[in-house]
């Protein structure tokens, strides 16, 4: 279970910018997480939920946006998004893709106070 | 209330110590592949196989990373290899730090090609990078043709894939065709290789594989793709 260490690496974030920042509390949290990212929400929510106990961050709200997963084909460049995990250019076929979105596991913006 | 943005990536500091470590094995010539597979696919197997039939050619330390125990490490150790057993306590995968702190018993400049065993596990190495020059990954024929619609990410990211364990098509329901063709939807620049490291079948061509990229990492100095 990864989201472990993804939310320590979270927390470790929200207090160094909390500090920078002076937040007293912060509200919520919104994340982007892609659709080809192996974290699955509900397990990082536990987990941040759990660690973030006594912090300037306890009880906050993980707002998740699930970013879907796009590519350009790097043969006639179209881009497309990708559906039933088919990497293949929609156009011409080809399978030499490059992945543009959905491997992001950002934060975005603190709520605080 | 107010919003304050902060763009920054949640996996910054392991991506940091990733590029620290990269920066060590550039200076040091080294190839360095991230070895990941589910429990059981072959990977120690394939490591004692490695080390047996480039002995004299390619000089090759490994990082055991396991949850616990240092039989993997003794497996290579017998083998007559640099190794450094990780134990993660716990801990579902490698992450650059672990990698770091791996590294100080090892002798870099006296070898040609690292290869870390990651955690077995098709779902968390996949996120965290460790410095490497790619990922290669083991599917056995028994854990069946339908994982890589299960386990996309590792697919996605790897750059070889191992189809280990084919002594065993006579006994299991796996269609090797359906497997290579749903990993290659996955990623069409995989390279594959059949192999088993029970027969010594398809061996060669991987053996030969990684002599290729250890002289290219040679030629290339620090210019090489990461
Ligand atoms: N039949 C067969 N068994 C294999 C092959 N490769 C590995 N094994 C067996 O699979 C088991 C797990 O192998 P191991 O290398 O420890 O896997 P790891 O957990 O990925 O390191 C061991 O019992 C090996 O002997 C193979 O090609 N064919
Ligand atoms: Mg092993
Ligand atoms: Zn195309």
């Amino acid at each position: 279970m990864h989201e472990m260490s993804i939310a320590q690496s979270l927390l470790n974030i929200i207090l160094q910018e909390g500090a920078t920042h002076q937040i007293r509390r912060v509200v919520s949290v919104a994340l982007k997480v892609g659709e080809l990212s192996s974290v699955v929400p509900e397990s990082l929510r536990f987990c941040f939920e759990l660690i973030a106990q006594g912090t300037i961050v306890e009880g906050a709200e993980l707002q998740i946006e699930r970013v879907p997963v796009t590519c350009r084909c790097e043969d006639c460049g179209t881009q497309f998004s990708v559906e039933h995990l088919l990497f293949v250019c929609p156009s011409c076929h080809s399978r030499r893709v490059e992945v543009l979105s959905g491997r992001e596991l950002n934060i975005q913006s603190l709520e605080a106070e | 209330m107010r919003t304050v943005p902060v763009v920054r990536n949640i996996l910054e500091a392991n991506q940091r110590l990733a590029e620290e470590n990269r920066k060590v094995f550039r200076d040091a010539g080294l190839f360095v592949i991230n070895l990941m597979s589910g429990p059981g696919a072959g990977k120690t197997s394939l490591l004692e196989r490695t080390i047996d039939g480039l002995r004299g050619q390619v000089r090759i330390g490994v990082i055991e990373g396991d949850i616990q125990s240092t039989y993997d490490a003794d497996r290579i150790s017998q083998k007559g290899a640099q190794v450094v057993q990780l134990n993660t306590g716990g801990a579902c995968h490698l992450d650059g730090n672990m990698i770091k702190s791996a590294l100080e018993p090892l002798d870099l400049e006296r070898l040609d090609l690292l290869v870390v065993e990651n955690v077995g596990n098709l779902v968390c190495p996949a996120e965290f990078n460790l410095g490497e020059d790619m990922k290669v990954m083991i599917l056995s024929v028994a854990e069946g043709d339908d994982k890589p619609l299960k386990y996309p990410l590792m697919f996605q990211t790897s750059a070889v894939l191992l189809i280990n364990k084919v002594d065993l098509l006579p006994y299991v329901d796996c269609d090797v065709k359906v497997m290579r063709e749903r990993a290659l939807q996955l990623n069409g620049d995989l390279t594959i290789f059949e192999v088993s490291c029970r027969t010594g079948q398809g061996l060669e061509a991987w053996f030969q594989w990684l002599r290729e990229q250890v002289a290219m990492r040679k030629a290339k100095g620090d210019g090489a793709k990461a």
